[in-house]
């Protein structure tokens, strides 16, 4: 596994009937490694995301997730799409946290965090309850168990939402804009819980508008716009002292 | 302005007294209200011709409580083909296949564009149109032959006219429970492993529930009275158990009366239920949930109790 990046993306392209979306999009993560995506709304920062799970089909080049195609089984020269039961088994492994957390409004946080686990990796209940538990707690939620979502606020909801995808033991996380719908006071709850998980080794990318959390966390920054990679490198290059006009226009509006 | 927070108990500001508003209206209302309610109440008691020991006489007449029973069960059999029926055709409607979701379309369309009265008569009379019927693979060997004028009974044709009639307008009302539930809650369910019939069973389907419900008890409302249109076609229901009575005795009034009790008495039974329903699926859309009538009795019956159980 050495050597492998988590994420791959070569030339990838996507389009929603005649709008392209995506115009060839390449990038590597590596295992480890916190990428913070930026760029202006409609770029297509959440649609990358999206094909990374393959909650969107790529319309055409490479994306692959820890050394295997996204969406096919390539034997030979020739892809085979997967099965529907194949493509659910690979996004078990990869967390994916929203913009506005949808967390299971017919369940209690401990439910939302237990529900994937016994009903996807068929685990025990006892043993899903415990997991989940320490999960909640992590995010500093071990008394909010018993809560519906209608009864947290939108920092605590979003933390049940990361410490939902996490109890999959996720090998990658995907967060699409984790902070954007909370209010000013609660987002640095949600940005310590990432900080955290940064610290302990989990590969993620991160679209947000949090220049200060992507210059301190991340180890690489892409900075998109109208569906391609305009710069990328260490946040200290693209952040500090970009190259393109594009990027530096964008980052003096969100700074 | 500020206002102040008595988190100690100490500092309470004092409760506002003023003179409240009148409502002379409300009041004129009110007065007409129990007028016309005194005069109707009056007029059914001291009407000998509304002959109420008659009523009470037939009311458990074991004839009546016949039919009662062949109502309820028609009731029941035909919701829950319909709700199965429903929420497959639902599925269907929005499954990406054009000739799946075009099929249920017009299944829906169908059964909707004609009375149910007439589709009861049709099930009645389907030995006319196909005296026998064979179960098996289509244009290949039958496992099953049948007459069709012994399988199809008037009860069995009943319950396929009323329970595939009601199936189209299931459908409806469960499509549009699916389609109020946020997409966002599938994208996050298939996020995290879960297949497409999961995601539906485990996450969209009890959200639209909620949506679902009222309508399903206004549907199993209306079918327990619908149910009676099966006495045209000789089913041995309520109605029908009262028509054949009265036909002998001529009391109409009276067992019209008395069919009419037992509906009300039923669908006052599925108001209830309908009210536990909802209550349960619409857990977790608001912050507190309201107390049922009874914990409110037995709130005030053991007030202490429960206070310390809180
Ligand atoms: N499901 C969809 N159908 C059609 N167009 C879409 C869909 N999802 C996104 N788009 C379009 O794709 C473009 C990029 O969207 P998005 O990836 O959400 O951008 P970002 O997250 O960078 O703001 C937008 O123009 C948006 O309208
Ligand atoms: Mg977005």
């Amino acid at each position: 596994m050495t050597g492998e990046p988590m994420v791959r993306a070569e030339g990838v392209r996507k389009s929603f009937g005649r709008l392209e979306v995506l115009k060839g999009i390449d990038l590597e993560v590596a295992p480890g490694d916190v990428m913070c995506l930026l760029g202006p709304s409609g770029s297509g920062k959440s649609t990358f995301l999206r094909c990374v799970n393959h909650l969107e089909k790529i319309n055409g080049g490479r994306l692959s997730v820890d050394g295997e195609l996204v969406g096919y089984r390539a034997a030979g020269d020739t892809l085979h799409e997967l099965r529907e039961g194949e493509i659910a088994r690979k996004r078990a492994e990869i967390g994916m946290v929203f913009q506005h957390f949808n967390l299971f409004a017919n369940m209690t946080a401990l439910e939302n965090v237990t529900c994937a686990p016994i009903r996807v990796k068929r685990l025990g209940r006892e043993a899903a309850r415990a997991r989940a538990r320490a999960m909640l707690a992590r995010v500093g939620l071990a008394d909010k168990l018993d809560d519906y979502p209608a009864q947290l606020s939108g920092g605590q909801q979003q933390r049940v939402a990361i410490a939902r995808a996490l109890a999959m033991e996720p090998k990658l996380m995907l967060f699409d804009e984790p902070t954007s719908a909370l209010d000013p006071e609660l987002v640095g709850d949600v940005l310590g819980a990432m900080k955290q998980l940064a610290s302990e080794g989990m590969t993620m990318m991160v679209v947000t508008h949090e220049i200060g959390f992507a210059r301190e966390v991340a180890d690489s920054v892409v900075f998109m716009d109208d569906g391609v990679v305009v710069e990328a490198g260490p946040p200290a290059e693209v952040l500090g002292n970009p190259r393109e006009e594009r990027t530096r226009a964008f980052l003096s509006k969100v700074l | 302005m500020s206002i102040e927070q008595d988190t100690a108990g100490a500092g309470r500001p004092e409760s506002i007294r003023a003179v409240p508003v009148r409502h002379p209206g409300r009041w004129i209302a009110a007065a007409i209200v129990v007028v016309i309610a005194v005069a109707i109440v009056h007029s059914i008691a001291s009407n000998p011709r509304f002959e109420w020991s008659v009523v009470g006489h037939y009311l458990f007449d074991e004839r009546v409580l016949e039919g009662l029973r062949v109502t309820i069960e028609l009731t029941v059999i035909a919701m829950a083909i319909g709700i199965v029926l429903g929420i497959l055709l639902a599925v269907m409607r929005l499954s990406p296949n054009p000739l799946v979701s075009g099929g249920s379309w017009l299944y829906i369309w169908f059964l909707r564009a004609t009375p149910v009265l007439v589709q009861l008569l049709f099930w009645y009379n389907i030995a006319a149109l196909y005296p026998k019927i064979d179960l098996g693979i289509p244009f290949g060997p039958a496992f099953i032959h049948a007459d069709a004028n012994s399988l199809i009974t008037p009860f069995t044709a009943a319950i396929l006219a009323l329970g595939l009639n009601e199936g189209a307008y299931m459908a409806e009302i469960v499509r549009a429970g699916i389609i109020s539930v946020p997409e966002g809650q599938s994208d996050a369910a298939r996020s995290l492993g879960m297949t497409r019939l999961q995601t539906m069973r485990l996450i969209v389907l009890p959200q639209a529930m909620r949506v679902i419900i009222p309508p399903t008890g206004n549907e199993t409302i209306s079918m327990l009275k619908t149910s009676s249109l099966a006495s045209v076609i000789v089913v041995g229901e309520l109605l029908y158990a009262a028509q054949n009575i009265y036909s002998v005795n001529f009391k109409t009034i009276q067992l019209l009366i008395v069919a009419s009790i037992w509906y009300m008495v039923c669908t006052s039974l599925l108001y209830v239920g309908q009210y536990y329903l909802e209550r349960y699926y619409g857990r977790g859309a608001a912050r507190e949930q309201e107390l049922t009538p009874l914990q409110r009795l037995r709130l005030i019956a053991l007030p202490s109790r429960d206070a310390g159980a809180r």
